[in-house]
């Protein structure tokens, strides 16, 4: 019985804070704060619980005819729990960070109440057990974001909505459209560990080429992957809660994931890599990585930075997936997870520096490290994170892709890889340099004094606390349910059947 | 049992009318809820009663045709008329609110709204061609009549704009039932269509002209042009049952007339025509309702777009495998009843916000989003399933329609249903955008009850959650239909 409600209950702990939210009036704020972080502490437990049985081959799951022939599947497994883990973690932090972010500001029961809608279509992400199911939610999150992107009104904000959802709801066409073509062909959509095409007659071969295209196409747009990442520096200007769910929790994992699901589940990796679609994958990552890197360099402006170095990062993970082999694999999964929290611990810290000093411009910082200790410091932990210095997770992750890659007999990667540290080094450095070595220039643009501390203690916590949890995920990679540990679950399943 | 829910379905709306034309707007009003809950009770009871025990054919008064009316009661007629219960019943309750009483007029608003319930089900339930065509009639007639209630002059006009169009289509139509008439000696469908073996050129011209007629009632483009003023000048909840259901009622004759003779008599290049029509309805409406300045019109616009998407049914269901042919009818029917919900949320939470805004604009939307979250809401949801975004009616109406038109080949309507989505999302957003501006730091708005704002809410969530549902609703309008006949 437990089988069936721990994924709706789940899923339905965030839909149901989202309807209470809505309904809440406006200046009821400390029940809807309650509201939020009961539901993030719920559905974390939730999670985990359902984490720990599917670590001991339970099976939750369950399903429907939705439409004649089509069914509506939730269906926990290793790889869901991964992406469940991370949106469910996150969203306790960014949570936690959001109500101290918006304190005072209007439109907190819009925002909180598509915030809830956002994480509810992130887990049906994680969750969906076809890849019918997996399109129902993919699009429930273009739509429950948009209101979260243009949440300030300003035109430029609108500017960037528009862009957002050109971008996405073009690429959600193009992937309906290789979900309907795939419906077709094969007549199964379902995901199963290994995929299940490999058996498909040969002559449908260049049929199902052409469908990969396009569902990566459509994925590839909320995975970013040059050149269909322009919506992403410019939805930069919303809110840096927003931010991060756009970079870490949610929209750009969710396309991440959905190009996992499609190559192992759908495809499986052996008969992806017979049909020789994986190698064209990897060089259009190979370049993502590099090209998001180089225009990283270029940006003055903070969060401009951070999302090209999103851009570049996000690569990595299709860069394991398509490094044909259970390393690789293992180096991307890793990947989904550790710059998730790294990427979120930047953008909270980001918006520490626009709420409490002002400051937006990287040359603004100079001297900001002895006026805000903490946040700095997570900020130079996440940046020497992001470079992969070791012990720390971004280390671990570059360190699998290469193995993978030699495994692989992929040799041109490891330069990329050499490369774009070496670019990661070029664009954090200079920041961690000017926090803590610059002298102050004068006045912070706009000083708010924000509490007892170096600034209010929800904004500050939060990315202290993910900053530490870079150090513990590299450091104790080898533990027993570290991230590491368990992309190794899911690849151990993944390649044997 | 259901000889008794079929006398109260059919009795109540004309009983209805009558007396409602002989009370004051309030009494009219009281009468109406009643009358209302009554009929949304005998449709839904006459429902599950077919959803459990199969269609059956119904004799008005005991009288067998040809000298009596008889009626086809299968699913898809009953889900008919329990879809038109709902919108009628949400779009009566609305109208009672939001038209103002003092205005004299105003009161003929309940009989015309009873005449016009009357005629809907006559059209569902119609087992002939003559009585489709009264129950047309009655139909174009009420919806005339209430557009005139706009009051001003430009109503006028449109309304007559209305009429004209409409009866030309009538015409057309009858012209056509009696060429039919005259070649088969008959005027029940099934008859028709079992006389309709081969192909004769008298068959061919009626089914062609009947067509051509009620495309022009369905507002085919570009037979189109009557229905964005008729239905942008009308108080709000009347446009929302012009669009939500009375364009339906001409497109339901047509699919049963081309369901039924389109077959024998091989007239697949009329089926085409009617695609590429609705194709370019779904193009033109979207690329008109985005350059609109006027709120209500953009939704008026929507529906010349909205209806294209049906038309698709002509095309996709001739001379395909059988389960491609269902694919399609599920599709459109799926189609047809979350546009319905939908297109008179919208029609309900447009006309809320024009009232809040104090002008028809969509630039004055900006700050709504503020200060008017819930009817912004409203809008935004049924939005959603005029986009067919997941998980909504029209989502699965566009999955269904996608599959039928790739397994039979004719990939282009895939490319037109794509693309309409994206311009559908285009007019949408664009009301999204204007009204999540801020502007202003104090609320400016007038709020309406809240009443008012909750029916278009219900109606947009039921058009959400239709896609959800949507294998058990079609598993009804699937029902195999027996034929046998009760009586009374």
């Amino acid at each position: 019985m437990s089988g069936a409600w721990l994924p709706l209950a789940t899923l339905a702990t965030s839909l149901l804070a989202s309807l209470i939210i809505f309904a809440l009036p406006e200046h009821r704020h400390s029940i809807r704060t309650t509201v939020n972080i009961l539901a993030a502490t719920l559905k974390l437990a939730l999670v985990a619980a359902m984490t720990w049985g599917v670590f001991q081959g339970r099976f939750y799951g369950i399903s429907y005819e939705m439409l004649p022939g089509v069914r509506f599947v939730l269906r926990a497994d290793a790889v869901a729990m991964l992406f469940a883990g991370l949106s469910a973690l996150l969203w306790l932090f960014t949570t936690l960070y959001a109500v101290g972010y918006l304190e005072g500001s209007p439109n907190r029961s819009r925002f909180f109440g598509f915030f809830s809608l956002c994480v509810a279509s992130t887990l049906g992400i994680a969750l969906a057990g076809n890849l019918f199911t997996f399109f129902l939610f993919y699009e429930m999150l273009t739509l429950s974001t948009y209101p979260l992107v243009v949440h300030r009104g300003t035109p430029k904000a609108l500017r960037a909505g528009r862009q957002y959802i050109i971008y996405t709801l073009g690429g959600g066409a193009v992937l309906l459209l290789g979900v309907v073509l795939l419906y077709q062909l094969e007549g199964d959509l379902a995901f199963r560990e290994t995929g299940h095409l490999m058996g498909s007659d040969p002559a449908r071969y260049p049929a199902l080429i052409g469908i990969f295209a396009l569902l990566v196409a459509g994925l590839g747009v909320k995975a970013a992957l040059v050149p269909l990442h322009g919506w992403l520096p410019t939805a930069m200007v919303a809110p840096a809660p927003v931010s991060a769910l756009l970079h870490a929790v949610a929209v750009v994992k969710a396309g991440a994931f959905g190009i996992v699901r499609v190559v192992y589940d759908i495809y499986g990796i052996d008969f992806a890599a017979s049909l020789g679609v994986l190698e064209p994958l990897a060089w259009v990552a190979a370049f993502t990585v590099i090209y998001g890197s180089l225009r990283a360099l270029w940006q003055s402006d903070l969060k401009r930075r951070l999302a090209f170095s999103t851009v570049s990062q996000i690569a990595y993970i299709v860069l394991g997936i398509s490094l044909f082999g259970p390393l690789g694999t293992v180096g991307g999964l890793v990947h989904l997870l550790h710059q998730g929290i790294m990427k979120v611990t930047l953008f909270f810290c980001a918006g520490n520096y626009a709420e409490t000093l002002g400051v937006h411009r990287v040359d603004e910082l100079d001297g900001a490290g002895p006026r805000m200790p903490l946040t700095s410091l997570a900020f130079t932990v996440a940046a020497f994170g992001m470079i992969g210095i070791p012990p720390l997770a971004g280390f671990v992750t570059k360190w699998m892709l290469g193995r993978g890659a030699l495994a692989a007999d992929m040799a041109w990667v490891i330069p990329v890889l050499l490369l774009s540290s070496l670019l990661n080094a070029l664009y954090f450095l200079p920041i961690v340099y000017r926090l803590w070595f610059r002298p102050l220039r004068g006045d912070w643009p706009a000083e708010r004094a924000l509490g007892r501390l170096e600034t209010h203690a929800l904004l500050l916590w939060p990315p202290v606390f993910t900053a530490v949890l870079t150090v513990l995920v590299g450091v104790l990679a080898a533990a027993p349910f570290s991230p590491l540990a368990w992309a190794d679950l899911v690849a151990l399943r993944m390649y044997l059947p | 049992m259901s000889s008794l829910l079929m006398a109260g379905l059919l009795f109540t709306p004309l009983a209805w009318a009558v007396l409602c034309l002989l009370l004051a707007f309030r009494a009219a009003r009281l009468a109406s809820v009643i009358g209302m809950l009554l009929q949304m009770a005998l449709s839904l009871a006459l429902w599950a009663w077919v959803a459990e025990q199969g269609g059956f054919f119904y004799h008005l008064g005991g009288w067998a045709p040809p000298l009596g009316i008889g009626l086809r009661v299968d699913g898809l007629a009953v889900t008919f008329v329990l879809l038109t219960a709902l919108v009628g019943a949400a779009c009566g309750l609305h109208a009672g609110l939001y038209l103002d009483p003092s205005r004299p007029w105003q009161r003929y608003f309940w009989p015309l709204f009873w005449m016009l319930w009357a005629g809907l089900n006559a059209v569902w339930l119609a087992g002939d061609l003559f009585n489709l065509y009264v129950g047309l009639e009655l139909i174009t007639l009420a919806a005339v009549g209430l557009v005139v209630l706009g009051g001003a002059a430009p109503a006028l006009e449109a309304a007559l704009r209305y009429l004209f169009a409409a009866l030309i289509g009538s015409l057309a139509y009858l012209l056509g039932v009696a060429l039919l008439y005259a070649e088969f000696g008959s005027l029940s469908l099934v008859g028709v269509g079992e006389g309709a073996g081969s192909a004769s050129p008298a068959a061919s011209f009626a089914l062609l002209i009947m067509l051509f007629g009620l495309a022009v009632k369905a507002a085919l483009f570009p037979g189109h042009t009557w229905l964005p003023p008729a239905h942008g000048i009308a108080r709000a909840p009347v446009s929302a049952l012009l669009s939500g259901l009375v364009v339906k009622a001409a497109f339901y004759v047509a699919a049963r007339v081309w369901l039924e003779l389109g077959p024998a008599l091989e007239a697949a290049v009329v089926g085409v025509l009617l695609g590429v029509a609705g194709s370019a309805a779904v193009c033109w409406g979207s690329w008109q309702a985005l350059r609109q300045p006027q709120l209500k019109l953009v939704v008026a616009w929507s529906s010349v777009a909205q209806i294209g998407y049906l038309f698709l049914l002509f095309p996709l269901s001739h001379g395909v495998p059988e389960a491609v042919s269902l694919q399609a009818q599920q599709g459109v029917t799926l189609q047809v009843i979350s546009h319905a919900l939908a297109k008179s949320a919208m029609f309900l939470a447009a006309g809320n916000l024009i009232l809040s805004v104090r002008s028809k604009r969509v630039e004055a939307l900006a700050g709504v989003s503020r200060y008017l979250p819930l009817s912004l809401f409203s809008f935004g949801l049924a939005g959603v399933s005029l986009m067919g975004m997941p998980p909504s009616g029209g989502f699965a109406a566009k999955w269904l329609l996608l599959q039928a038109s790739l397994a039979s080949g004719q990939w282009w309507w895939a490319a037109v249903l794509l693309v309409g989505g994206l311009l559908a999302a285009a007019y949408v957003f664009r009301i999204y955008r204007a009204s999540f501006q801020e502007v202003e730091e104090s609320d400016p708005f007038y709020h309406p009850p809240r009443s008012l704002e909750i029916i278009p809410l219900v109606l947009a969530l039921l058009a959400l959650g239709l896609g959800l549902v949507a294998e058990p609703v079609l598993s009804v309008l699937g029902l195999p239909f027996g034929g046998e006949v009760l009586s009374p």
